[in-house]
């Protein structure tokens, strides 16, 4: 205590020599810089009602057509959505949700009829949703890893702790591993057009460009991407497929450039979703290249839904949503209705604040004057 | 305590076999005694080495290490580090530990260097050059390798190097003076005596060749005890034991005066000596805006746990059913699995709270401490504050206390030295009732003597003449002046500045010299004293010679001093002089009354008085006098107590001659100050030791009393009359009609009160009688709080302190500030929350005591009114941002949870989490703190009143900090869901337009984070921007630089696959949201909602019920006439136009 206690000043910065000899040479006079005696010129704004008034009414004519603009373009967008979770007994997936099993070899396929009042121009959407599901639920989002995707070979047989317990199966490295992988949406849809005249006619899909160029070409790689000739089932030798997937991770799809790490309904499902419900991308349905016809005319279509992906265990739905887009991206009414909201009220604030400056204006003035 | 313990057992283990025994023995010059003596356990003794630092470079680091985890907040987040590094956490440990790193680091190296300093000093002091005897010859070494048992030898103003006995002195009657003022601050010469057998050595041989042994007590502090014996061996006879006393001892860190030199040995040293057992470290004392700042810790850590705890509730409550638990595509392992629920659910608490720990900041903390550190600087820099005479300015010996500045409610001042200027002039002096009046000296030449003296009554009378020339001589003989030439004191600059060899008087009072100088003046002129013979050159240019005989000296009890002369016609005369309170009481003969009635009226025009008295002494009552004195002199015990009995008795039966009249000018701009501070809404206390019509007559020239304040008194004479019960009662009765007369109109009339300090001591008794022992005080407190003014005279230090403490403890308990000069204000300096001292006259105790000490006491009204207005509004903004903008960043985390399964998935990713709090938002608001200024110091200063609006710690009161909670709250709501609906169920996504490839691609949980904390950044910045009253280009700059250092930041963070890291969850994220049109619209959307309802409450709140400041801002623009402000204006504005 004695020792801690004898201090000449505890905490602060400042040390007073004392004792013989101790007489301190002190500063000379203060230098007289703007800074050091606080006099920096300055721009000293208020925040009055006069000032914030044009400010408001600048808010409120900017927003409100901003938001009429989005508004109007977001109804523009045409959506459609069907429900093919098979939950009603009356609906054609019934079946195939009840009678799920992780091991059944055959397929299970249910064919949705919906129809199309209107039009669809230029490029078409195609996308699946999911609700109920939490791909943000922390131990989903970090079962994964990263450099094992980018086609690290240690990692590819050594995967990340992380990835537990799906990172390895009967002692052999899971390629890809973790929860997210390992759940991957498997549903096929197709989309077919029934033509008045009778014929089904199939809509081509295209599964390329649905991801991130940057995941798909930097972040994402299959191991040994380097090498000239790669054999994926060579590569991924050793490693055994994700446990609930029916197919290894080589055999995704038949292209070269969208099979393995680098596909692209692999990529979209890796980057999880904000929310428990959520939509990722499919397919896009292209515009016929000719530009006279829509791409998808009004009229009676089937979708026919390879069902694999179970969601009722955990009181899930599953949605496939058509969508065309406009500059601001999908149907979204909140923003333009927020713009248009925000508008009004700063436009509306903006005429009270009026009338109070000159109601409170006018008495701070009378009251210097009585002053 | 313990650690005091700890070291002394480990000291005495180390000591070995040593037992701890109640005395010391030390050898005088280290000579063993002669054999047959009484055999001593040898002790060992510490070495003459001071340390007043804490660390030595071995155990810096542990030491340092453990006193900062003392501190609860460091604790806490090691804490936090510690559960993130041991269960699995939602954050990395790196998010945490980092800012712990930095803040520990910075504080380390701040520590480190004070105690360098530290070290430093000590260093300076311990090697000192010190003289010490040995083997009969003076040797040369340094202070610390001083030992107990060593010969030193002192020479004049040389301070003593530790505790010494007295040997032998350059005085015959081996005497020697001593100031004590570093160590009790009393500036009074002491008078140390040697033993009568060790007295007569002269030389260092002689010295050298005493044989003797000190016994003495082990060291304890009480300054004023020694208790211990000399035994001295000579050749033959039986050794010669004296006793010693503390009259024997003198102590480290004294002076000597008006000796030449000493002999003198070592007895304590180091460590032990009574001055390093005193020296108590100064008790921490901590703002109103700290204590606040600590409270609202509470209420977030409160607000932390219940989050923790709701969440995990909820989590279980949610995940009831194993399809939620654990859904097919979410397993977990089979460890967690096996875990016990309870463990699992104490994890899962643990988990939330490392979420949202960063509710409370570490870096506020560090910001804090920077701003108070870095701020202080701008008073030391103050020019205005600087002092051309003294050649200092502002020195800021603490900087924990700055906004306490702002918030003073209670001013006491000190008179002497701190109102005025401590610089005595002498007026008047009156013999009989005649008044003499000095003409005014020009250029410091002094005017012909004989026309200086006024004639008022010239009715010739040889009574009269002769008491004239008894008062002067009486002045020129009674003090205890000394005449300096020039070169000797100054050297010799002076004497040549001043063209001709002159002297001049110095003396502990100033009264004194001011005295001597008058009488000079009036044309008798002190010389000298030489060989105990006093010279005075008289009007006539005749020397006189006068014998001193005894000189009483002055005490504060007695106050009054007396010598006693043999003139040289052999006459025995004692002459004395002091307050006319101690001396009218004493006087038998003389013209009392017109003295009397003299000396009130120059005490009501703010004059100090004395009065002069004299007594003949025949031969025998000199002797008898003679003889009681030197018996009090030479007694061993009780020997202060003795002389004061001979005093008394020798002090009477005295002929007034006269009385004197010495001013004290006021300070330059006291009044000014006074005034201001009333308008500011403070309190103004004058406590002073002068008597009552001078202190009441300097606090009207100081417009401390007003010609409309009515005076209510309080003093000695009322109480004598009326009962202290009756008297209070009546002023409280008075005091209360008056407000519910004036109502709301309280300040039409303002009281003064006067108090003395006999009264207030018996306020403050806790009372014997029926009345509850608090009665008093609470009546006196209610009586004080409704006075504009008090005055305290008669005040003892202590007393002083008193009442500081009085207001301190009282209801409402406001901020005091002390400011005094002198070592008798030092108790209150410490007392009161702020305590500032005036590098004044009477030394430096003051100002080494003060937490700021300032040149004057005008400086004071800047002190306050601007620096303290600053520093309160910056640090009240600094706190209740910080919160604020850590309540923006945690809430919208606390909101996702709903929305993940209560998984603990944190929004945000780990590098923006660990740096919001380091580097996106730290820069804007640490200058803010520094260089706000929402009013022109020109309007701080002219208009007071504005200081009322901050009073009472008003802008951190709880209303203020839930406003600011609500609107962190609000923020955060408007953050989370705006981008929850861009998000939910909506296809939110980047047009692919802007890229190359047509595509549209769907965000995920990354980007919704960096979107909310996009916003988040922006909202908190533009927010401070806001505040902003006083944009310099450094403002600027940190504001628009730290936003474009987040965006560069995300950019280089987004863009490139960082390989030391295990996950690449941000790779392009950010710049993928750019690219999106949505997401510019609606992070434009969201920051201009988030700011709307504080905008809106600014502008509403100023437009319908504006503050004092706000009005003083408004009406600038009407005030800009003086050319540098728009100077500045232009300025500016063509700097904003670039």
């Amino acid at each position: 205590m004695m020792a801690s206690s004898y201090n000449a000043k505890d905490e602060d910065g400042h040390i007073t020599v004392t004792g013989p000899g101790g007489g301190t040479l002190r500063s000379k006079k203060p230098e007289n810089t703007a800074f050091k005696q606080q006099r920096l010129p300055a721009w000293q704004p208020i925040l009055t009602a006069g000032t914030v008034l044009p400010a408001f009414f600048i808010i409120g004519l900017i927003f409100i057509p901003i938001g009429i603009g989005l508004y109007v373009t977001s109804n523009n967008i045409k959506e459609f959505e069907v429900d093919y979770t098979g939950v009603d007994m009356s609906s054609p997936c019934f079946n195939c949700s009840q009678n799920f099993s992780w091991n059944s070899t055959t397929p299970c396929t249910c064919t949705i009829p919906f129809f199309l009042e209107q039009p669809y121009e230029s490029n078409v959407f195609m996308y699946y949703g999911l609700s109920n599901f939490y791909q943000n639920h922390r131990r989903y989002v970090k079962s994964r890893d990263d450099s094992q995707l980018n086609g690290d070979m240690t990692s590819l047989k050594e995967p990340s702790k992380e990835c537990e317990p799906y990172a390895y199966h009967d002692n052999k490295p899971i390629a890809p591993c973790g929860a997210i992988a390992n759940s991957m949406f498997n549903d096929t849809l197709e989309l077919f057009y029934n033509d008045p005249n009778g014929t089904k006619v199939q809509i081509p899909l295209t599964n390329i460009g649905i991801a991130w160029w940057t995941d798909k070409h930097v972040k994402f790689k299959n191991p040994g991407a380097g090498e000239a000739n790669q054999n994926l089932t060579a590569v991924f030798q050793g490693t055994t497929k994700p446990l609930n997937w029916r197919r290894p991770v080589y055999e995704l799809d038949a292209a070269a450039n969208n099979n393995g790490f680098i596909n692209e309904d692999f990529i979209v499902w890796m980057r999880t979703a904000a929310l428990p419900t959520f939509r990722k991308l499919y397919r896009i349905i292209k515009s016929p290249s000719n530009g006279m016809m829509p791409t998808m005319p009004r009229g009676n279509y089937t979708l026919e839904v390879v069902y694999n992906y179970p969601v009722r265990s955990f009181e899930g739905r599953k949605r496939m949503i058509l969508s065309t887009i406009s500059w601001m991206g999908g149907k979204n009414p909140f923003l333009g209705i927020a713009y248009i909201t925000v508008g009004s009220v700063c436009f509306f604030l903006g005429v009270v604040l009026l009338i109070i400056h000159h109601k409170c204006g006018n008495r701070n003035n009378s009251a210097d004057i009585s002053n | 305590m313990d650690f005091s313990l700890l070291r002394n057992i480990i000291s005495r283990y180390c000591v070995g076999e040593e037992i701890w025994v109640d005395s010391r023995t030390v050898y005088i010059g280290h000579k063993e005694p002669p054999p047959g003596a009484e055999a001593y356990i040898p002790q060992r003794y510490p070495d003459n080495r001071i340390v007043s630092s804490k660390y030595t470079f071995w155990n810096f680091i542990p030491k340092n290490l453990f006193e900062q985890f003392r501190r609860i907040a460091n604790f806490y987040f090691l804490v936090i580090f510690l559960v993130q590094l041991i269960i699995d956490t939602p954050t990395s440990p790196v998010t945490s530990g980092l800012p712990l790193f930095f803040v520990i680091t910075v504080t380390a190296i701040k520590q480190g260097y004070e105690d360098w300093l530290r070290h430093k000093a000590d260093c300076s002091i311990n090697e000192c050059p010190v003289d010490v005897v040995q083997q009969g010859k003076v040797v040369r070494t340094q202070s610390h390798k001083l030992r107990v048992g060593d010969i030193v030898v002192v020479r004049e103003d040389e301070t003593f190097p530790c505790d010494l006995i007295l040997l032998s002195s350059s005085r015959h009657d081996g005497t020697c003076y001593v100031t004590t003022t570093s160590l009790d601050g009393e500036s009074s010469h002491k008078t140390y005596y040697a033993v009568p057998d060790t007295m007569a050595f002269r030389t260092e041989r002689e010295v050298d060749s005493l044989h003797a042994t000190i016994e003495c007590e082990q060291p304890q502090p009480d300054l004023y005890k020694f208790v211990g014996r000399i035994n001295i061996y000579t050749d033959k006879e039986e050794p010669v034991a004296r006793t010693l006393g503390a009259e024997n001892l003198l102590l480290r860190g004294a002076t000597l005066k008006n000796t030449q030199h000493i002999y003198a040995v070592a007895v304590y040293t180091g460590m032990e000596t009574k001055m390093a057992l005193n020296y108590q470290s100064k008790s921490q004392k901590r703002s109103a805006v700290e204590k606040s700042m600590n409270a609202f810790l509470i209420v977030y850590l409160c607000i932390l746990i219940s989050k923790a705890v709701i969440n995990t509730v909820l989590k279980y409550a949610w995940q009831w059913s194993p399809d939620r638990d654990e859904p097919w595509y979410n397993h977990r392992t089979e460890n967690e699995r096996q875990r016990h629920v309870v463990i699992r659910a104490f994890t899962d608490f643990l988990a939330f709270m490392v979420l949202f720990n960063y509710i409370i900041p570490v870096s506020m903390y560090v910001t804090v401490e920077m701003q108070k550190f870095l701020g202080s600087y701008f008073i030391t820099w103050d020019e205005e504050m600087f002092d051309e005479e003294l050649g200092e300015g502002a020195q800021v010996n603490t900087s924990d206390l700055n906004e306490e500045l702002g918030q003073v409610e209670y001013v006491f001042t000190d008179k002497t030295g701190t109102l005025t200027e401590n610089n005595m002039e002498f007026i008047e002096c009156c013999v009989d009732g005649n008044v003499y009046i000095p003409h005014a000296i020009c250029n410091g030449q002094i005017l012909s003597a004989a026309s200086s003296i006024d004639m008022i009554d010239s009715s010739p009378g040889g009574y009269r003449r002769e008491h004239e020339d008894l008062f002067f001589r009486a002045l020129c003989l009674c003090h205890t002046v000394q005449v300096k030439e020039e070169e000797t004191v100054d050297g010799i600059k002076r004497g040549i500045h001043q063209g001709r060899p002159t002297s001049f008087y110095i003396s502990s009072s100033p009264d004194e010299v001011a005295l001597v100088e008058g009488m000079k003046r009036l044309g008798y002129t002190y010389l000298r004293l030489k060989d105990n013979y006093m010279e005075i050159l008289n009007k006539d240019d005749e020397i006189e010679r006068f014998e001193l005989l005894h000189v009483l000296n002055f005490d504060s009890v007695r106050r009054r001093m007396s010598v006693i002369v043999r003139s040289s016609s052999g006459e025995y005369l004692l002459f004395c002089k002091g307050a006319d309170s101690s001396i009218f009481p004493r006087v038998v003969s003389g013209k009392v009354e017109q003295v009397k009635a003299r000396v009130e009226q120059n005490a009501v025009e703010g004059l100090r008085t004395l009065c002069v008295a004299y007594r003949r002494l025949s031969q025998s009552e000199y002797e008898e006098a003679c003889h009681q004195l030197t018996e009090a002199k030479l007694a061993l015990q009780d020997r202060e107590q003795r002389l004061a009995q001979a005093y008394d008795i020798i002090e009477r039966d005295f002929v007034l001659l006269g009385a004197t009249a010495v001013e004290d000018r006021l300070q330059e701009k006291a009044a000014d100050t006074i005034e201001s501070l009333h308008k500011a809404g403070m309190k103004v206390w004058v406590l002073t030791g002068d008597k009552m019509e001078t202190a009441a007559a300097t606090c009207y020239a100081s417009k401390l009393f007003r010609r409309s304040t009515q005076i209510l008194e309080l003093t000695k004479k009322r109480t004598e009359e009326q009962s202290l019960h009756d008297v209070l009662f009546e002023l409280n009765r008075t005091v209360l009609r008056q407000r519910s007369i004036s109502g709301l109109s309280v300040d039409c009339l303002d009281f003064g009160l006067i108090i003395d300090g006999a009264t207030l001591s018996a306020v403050l008794k806790p009372n014997q009688e029926r009345a509850n022992p608090s009665n008093y005080r609470e009546i006196f407190l209610e009586i004080c709080r409704n006075c504009s003014a008090v005055l305290c005279c008669r005040m003892a230090p202590l007393q002083k302190a008193q009442i500081v403490k009085l207001i301190k403890a009282s209801k409402e308990h406001p901020i005091t500030l002390a400011i005094g000069d002198g070592a008798n204000d030092v108790s209150m300096i410490l007392e009161a929350h702020v305590g500032i001292g005036i590098m004044g006259k009477e030394g430096r105790q003051a100002a080494r005591n003060s937490d700021y000490a300032i040149p004057k006491f005008k400086h004071l009204k800047k002190m306050l009114l601007v620096h303290g207005h600053y520093y309160y509004i910056r640090i009240a903004e600094l706190v209740q941002y910080f919160f604020y903008k850590n309540v923006c960043f945690i809430f919208p985390q606390f909101l996702y949870q709903f929305f993940c399964g209560f998984s603990q998935q944190p929004l945000y990713d780990t590098a923006y989490l660990t740096l919001y709090n380091i580097s996106f938002t730290s820069l804007p608001i640490l200058l803010y703190s520094l260089v706000e200024q929402h009013v022109t110091m020109e309007t701080l200063k002219r208009e007071p009143s504005l200081y009322r609006d901050i009073a009472k710690n008003s802008l951190l009161r709880w209303p203020v900090f839930l406003y600011w909670t609500c609107l962190g709250v609000f923020d955060a709501v408007i953050f989370f869901f705006g981008a929850y609906f861009l998000f939910d169920n909506t296809t939110f996504t980047s047009n692919g337009q802007l890229m190359t490839t047509n595509t549209q691609m769907m965000f995920g949980n990354w980007t919704f984070g960096t979107l909310v904390f996009t916003v988040l950044v922006f909202t908190v910045t533009l927010k401070l921007a806001l505040d902003t009253h006083h944009w310099t280009w450094i403002n600027h700059f940190v504001i628009w630089g730290s936003l474009l250092f987040y965006v560069i930041f995300s950019l280089l963070w987004g863009g490139i696959i960082w390989p030391f890291l295990n996950y690449q969850r941000m790779y392009y994220v950010f710049m993928q949201m750019l690219s999106s049109g949505p997401a510019w619209l609606s992070i434009i959307l969201l920051i201009t909602v988030s700011l709307l309802p504080d905008v809106i409450k600014k502008v509403l709140c100023r437009a319908v019920c504006p503050t004092a400041t706000e009005r003083a801002q408004s009406t600038r623009p009407c005030l800009t006439v003086e050319p540098s402000t728009i100077f500045m204006l232009s300025q500016s504005s063509s700097r904003m136009s670039f």
